[in-house]
């Protein structure tokens, strides 16, 4: 089955994040299909590459690059609610005059359109999301 | 067409849950997971119509102390979180 | 080119303390553009997003009001309100600021299981 995962979420003050790559990597395990993982609102935080963790917790956005690494995910955020939240990539750094990026490797960033294109091409969508 | 539901807040937002069991059907299922295990202690699941199909996240359930306290019978893996979307035919996220 | 699905957008938030409302609707636009059938559930606090003679230029918001009179122009016109959260809120039908549908628990239920993909802002 093809599954759509959705975040909403900060991984700085959420549980969200990390139970929507759990439920990822439980679907990877039972050999369905992930098309796509959508970042949406505070859910751009996760590939902020800037995001430090202490040594004896879980990176997230680590998290999710290594398993974009490994299974060949598209990890896709909103370049719209990302320019709010000033998670950029060079091109955008370029269009907004911002000097610097901190978009994550094996991020990218893209419009709406993909999560309602991804809603069109799966058989299951799944929202982790927060209050606010 | 049959839904399963997630819910993950605690049993202070109240009206959370009260829309999310009025919008359930017969065949579907509630999932709790994150804060929402807090739901399966025993004086807010007395708050629950009987037949309800109701399930939690043992992971989440273990992490906030609760595993002595809720029933065994209630409590699902992850693999069977993935299991319960493939058998439903839409997930309904409430938060 | 797949069938077009029913995607239902379901927010119970209040508008402007969040940017929930107006996350709601770019979803709902976007849809519109990729042709999807698109419905819009309003539960909870959610109704308040419909509240007429918003004025939010005040605190520096874009109006709502506006965006959601461009929602006909994008052929989206399943607007559905809870009617229990009207009263709730004591607000009466004729105080929305768009042409919606009351549903009431098990109708709201319905329009749930009928959808394809149920998205929660």
């Amino acid at each position: 089955m093809i599954f759509t995962v959705v975040v909403h979420a900060s991984p700085c003050q959420n549980a969200a994040p990390e139970s929507a790559l759990r439920f990822c990597k439980a679907l990877l395990s039972a050999g369905h299909t992930l098309h796509r993982v959508f970042f949406y609102r505070d859910g751009v935080f996760n590939g902020n590459q800037l995001i430090s963790s202490p040594p004896d917790e879980l990176n997230t956005m680590r998290a999710w690059q290594a398993l974009a690494e490994e299974h060949s995910i598209d990890l896709v955020i909103c370049i719209a609610a990302a320019i709010r939240r000033g998670v950029l990539d060079s091109t955008e750094a370029k269009r907004y005059e911002q000097n610097q990026t901190n978009l994550a490797e094996k991020f990218n960033l893209s419009g709406l359109g993909q999560l309602v294109e991804a809603c069109i091409l799966s058989d299951r969508v799944i929202t982790f999301g927060g209050q606010g | 067409m049959t839904s399963l539901h997630t819910l993950n807040q605690a049993p202070s937002n109240a009206s959370l849950m009260q829309s999310c069991l009025s919008s359930l059907q017969p065949d579907d299922t509630l999932l709790l997971i994150e804060d929402g295990v807090y739901w399966l202690l025993d004086t807010h699941r007395a708050k629950f119509p009987i037949a309800l199909n109701i399930k939690a996240l043992r992971l989440d359930a273990q992490a906030r102390g609760l595993l002595p306290l809720v029933p065994e019978v209630d409590l699902i893996e992850m693999d069977e979180f993935v299991h319960l979307s493939v058998t439903h035919d839409k997930i309904v996220s409430w938060f | 080119m797949n069938a077009p699905k029913n995607i239902l957008l379901m927010s119970r938030r209040a508008p402007y303390g969040s940017s929930a409302a107006r996350d709601l609707l770019d979803i709902a636009l976007t849809c519109s553009v990729f042709e999807q059938s698109v419905a819009l559930l309003l539960l909870d606090d959610g109704v308040l997003q419909l509240l007429t003679n918003q004025d939010p230029q005040v605190i520096q918001q874009k109006n709502l009001n506006s965006l959601q009179s461009s929602l006909s122009l994008y052929d989206i016109e399943q607007i559905y309100v809870d009617a229990d959260a009207l009263t709730h809120h004591g607000i009466r039908h004729s105080e929305l600021h768009l042409p919606v549908t009351l549903l009431n628990k098990v109708e709201i239920s319905q329009l749930i299981a009928n959808s394809d993909v149920v998205l929660t802002v």
